[in-house]
């Protein structure tokens, strides 16, 4: 799709009076989003929506253009970025803690998270355990010590690849828990998030396992029964009524962050503008509306705190894989 | 009578002048992606999202706009089928089968126009049955488990043998094949397999790459050995003559296949592809030997035409009931729906019944709009075939290669699809039919997944797989697919070389 011809023209206006002021940092021309995925899932959302809130708040001269690059969950596209976008402080790549699962695991072979510059998040989705109406499962403690006696008593349904974030939400709560075997515990790994819930509202799986956004739909009509939500507190507004996991005893934490990171050896001015983007965006009315209708919760980090929260959680994944033995 | 209610207040939005035009424009906009090799109807929707966006439309008019964006694709998916052999999209595949051939007899338009026809009866038909069972339906497609799924699966390849060519081997030959490209990428439990350390392989084989690769870059080669060989004798065209006899001949075969497409369209999993494929290959079966299945019936474009419109209008169901996305494309119409503040899920008929209902009018209206367009316009697609193939077919070529960049933004996938072509081309020299190299692709994954998970909520018990009566019905249908063509078939095909004379290379 090409640009309205104003647009153009301002662009072209922009690109010729920013030769002039070179000494601040500001991007020229059109900024490229870069989605790891097909069009419609989280990591499209997320580059979409704030590409919009960039245009809006005038961060960018002209358009921000997202494109899809899918493949190797990510993988494809974090190999781009490495190898053919290095210094190129007008790209940002979406990012979740799906990313930094693959990173922990090894699955992006020969890459990790110090290859590119980890700018900010901007909010998260929490982790939910839940079970079907009809259920004999009450709380989540009960759900853990039946795995406790059987590792095979329950069986778990998710979105993501076994192994995954949703398949690592589980364990990290039953290792919480205490219970040993983790290798046994049956995750089957679907599409999306809707398909392993009508598995678990037909009647076919146990338990399903994902993020409190996709859950939304079958728990306020009733088939599905939220046991715990995987965060420190109790999520804020129609969530309130849902316990966490750590209130009942089980202190694990679920947050699938949603953020970006951008090319390496670009200029300190430049990674500047971007983390001071993220916290102007984050403050911003028009992202709060963004967070509140798509049940995104407050988590924010920008620059050196987020590079450090990347960093340990890629060890703690590590960690935990290599516990459970799907790494070695 | 509260459904009717809700219907009529839908018509009301979706006959507001400004959403009626943009319903227009969407149908116009989704048969030209439609017809484009490489360009299927989610890229389209996938494309025009930010359109959508960008015109700061309403959520009604964005959906309304969308899902004519969405009927139009499936309605524009055929054409390139039946003009140049290459489908628009991978439902349309089976359209192949009888609309190229009925094309290289000169009867084009004919097809053209019965496959506008069908189509219309498809989705007429599903969308009546959207409006009428959608929370039936809901529930129908909850009692669906992986082994449930499994069954559903060997049941399409049971009666695969009967679908292509005279040679069933080959075709089994063909399905094993797309079996072994499924396996290609990191499995069900993590383990990459085939992937030779390349991360584009990771996900496995992009079905567009090799439905793109197998038949249009293959029908690029041939081409240029036609011409190296003293050049392709060009297509004859005639007239759209098409009496009120032959669309009567056709209704029949157009409401099997209407129905079966919408029950494949409403199991989130089966899809649109698996229902044009169901519908055909029945109806090769309750056609039987009357027909010249594969040497252009037009009961051969109806069936499979009327199945793949009829499932994507199924594939609404799970979507607008259950919030689960039954295709490519409704997975990107949930995305738009939860980015315009709508949660996915059992209470969205309730909760957000104008936006629904508004949809459901669309579609109806859409239909209408579809119809009315494609008839006259038989005559300009038509013209298509006039052009000289030395010019059509390097565009239509460059087209896929552009379609196919568009999606991945890597050279890879383009090369991939050259290699593709180049298997495309020996496989048709070998007379190896392609189309169920492309369903085993598709379905071989699905198949897998749905095994091991049955195997895993039983803890290895192979008995779950025939545990309950819906299991038992779909393997009981399976086997009487498997066995009685078999048996049946060789006194058929006797019959068969009695009446046929001429023998065309077909199945491709």
């Amino acid at each position: 799709m090409s640009l309205p011809m104003p647009v153009k023209l301002i662009a072209i206006a922009t690109l010729a009076l920013g030769a002039s002021s070179a000494l601040a940092f500001e991007p020229k021309g059109k900024v490229e989003c870069l989605a790891p995925a097909d069009p419609g899932g989280g990591w499209d959302f997320t580059c979409r929506s704030v590409g919009n809130v960039l245009e809006t708040l005038d961060l960018v001269p002209a358009s921000v253009q997202t494109i899809n690059m899918a493949g190797a969950g990510g993988g494809v596209a974090f190999a781009h970025t490495v190898s053919k976008r290095a210094g190129d402080d007008q790209l940002l790549v979406a990012a979740s803690t799906a990313t930094t699962t693959r990173l922990a695991q090894g699955q992006f072979p020969g890459m990790d998270a110090s290859m590119v510059n980890w700018v900010g998040a901007l909010g998260a989705d929490y982790g939910v355990i839940a079970v079907a109406n009809d259920s004999e499962y009450q709380d989540l403690p009960a759900l853990m010590e039946a795995l406790k006696t059987d590792p095979r008593s329950v069986k778990f349904a998710g979105g993501s690849a076994k192994g995954g974030w949703d398949h690592l939400k589980v364990l990290i709560a039953a290792q919480e828990a205490g219970v040993e075997n983790l290798p046994r515990i049956a995750y089957l790994s679907y599409n999306n998030g809707g398909e392993a819930m009508t598995q678990v509202v037909g009647g076919h799986v146990d338990a399903f396992t994902g993020d409190i956004t996709e859950a939304q739909g079958f728990m306020d009509s009733g088939d599905l029964r939220v046991l715990a939500v995987l965060s420190e507190e109790r999520l804020p507004g129609e969530f309130s009524e849902i316990p966490t996991a750590r209130e009942q005893g089980i202190d694990a934490l679920g947050p699938n962050w949603r953020g970006f990171y951008m090319p390496a050896d670009i200029s300190d001015e430049a990674r500047e503008y971007w983390v001071g983007a993220m916290d102007t965006i984050y403050e911003s009315d028009e992202w709060k509306e963004v967070m509140s209708s798509n049940g995104l919760m407050p988590f924010h980090m920008t620059a050196g705190e987020f590079q450090d929260f990347v960093t340990q959680q890629i060890v703690d994944i590590e960690t935990l894989s290599k516990d459970i033995g799907l790494v070695q | 009578m509260e459904t009717l209610g809700y219907l009529i207040d839908g018509f009301g939005v979706a006959l507001a002048p400004h959403n009626l035009m943009f319903a227009l424009l969407g149908a116009m906009l989704g048969t030209l992606i439609g017809a484009l090799p490489g360009l299927g109807p989610a890229n389209g929707v996938a494309i025009l999202i930010p359109l959508a966006f960008s015109l700061g439309l309403a959520p009604d008019t964005a959906m309304i706009m969308l899902t004519s964006v969405y009927a139009g694709a499936m309605y524009g998916g055929r054409i390139s089928s039946i003009l140049l052999n290459i489908p628009g999209d991978e439902p349309a595949m089976m359209t192949c089968l009888d609309g190229y051939p009925m094309a290289q007899q000169g009867k084009a338009a004919e097809a053209l126009a019965i496959s506008a026809v069908a189509s219309f009866v498809g989705s007429l038909i599903a969308t009546i049955g959207l409006i009428l069972l959608a929370p039936v339906l809901a529930n129908f497609a909850l009692t669906f488990g992986p082994a449930e799924y499994f069954a559903l699966f060997m049941l399409a390849f049971a009666t695969l043998g009967g679908i292509t060519g005279k040679n069933p081997m080959k075709t089994v030959l063909a399905a094993c094949l797309g079996l072994m490209i499924a396996t290609v990428g990191i499995d069900n439990t993590g383990v990459q397999r085939y992937t030779f350390g390349v991360l584009e392989l990771f996900e496995g084989v992009d079905f567009i790459i090799a439905i793109v690769g197998l038949f249009a870059i293959s029908e690029l080669l041939f081409f240029i050995e036609d011409r190296a060989g003293g050049g392709k004798e060009t297509i004859s065209v005639s007239k759209l003559k098409l009496s009120w006899k032959d669309i009567r001949n056709i209704m029949p075969s157009s409401f099997r296949g209407g129905v079966l497409g919408f029950v494949a369209g409403v199991l989130p999993g089966a899809g649109a592809s698996l229902g044009s494929f169901i519908a055909y290959t029945l109806e090769k079966k309750v056609v039987g030997s009357k027909g010249g299945f594969g040497k252009g019936d037009p009961r051969g474009v109806a069936a499979p035409e009327a199945g793949n419109n009829g499932a994507s209008s199924g594939a609404l169901v799970p979507m607008l009931t259950l919030g689960v996305p039954g295709s490519g494309t409704t997975a990107v119409l949930l995305a738009l729906l939860i980015s315009l503040n709508i949660t996915p899920g059992p209470l969205m008929f309730t909760q957000n019944a104008d936006i629904v209902w508004g949809v459901i009018a669309a579609l109806l209206i859409g239909n209408f709009l579809l119809l009315v367009l494609n008839i006259p316009l038989v005559g300009i697609f038509v013209k298509l075939l006039s052009v000289p193939p030395m010019y059509l077919l390097p565009i239509v070529t460059m087209v896929a290669f552009v379609g196919i960049y568009s999606i991945s933004n890597t050279t890879f996938d383009l090369y991939f699809m050259v290699a593709f072509g180049v298997l495309g081309y020996v496989l048709r020299k070998l007379e190896i039919p392609l189309v169920p190299v492309i369903l085993g692709l598709l379905l071989g994954p699905e198949m897998e997944k749905n095994l091991r998970h049955a195997l895993d909520i039983s803890d290895g018990d192979w008995m779950v797989l025939w545990d309950s009566g819906l299991a038992i019905g779909l393997w009981v249908f399976a086997a009487i697919g498997l066995i009685l063509p078999t048996i049946v078939g060789p006194v058929l095909r006797r019959r068969m070389r009695g009446l046929e004379q001429k023998d065309t290379a077909i199945g491709d």
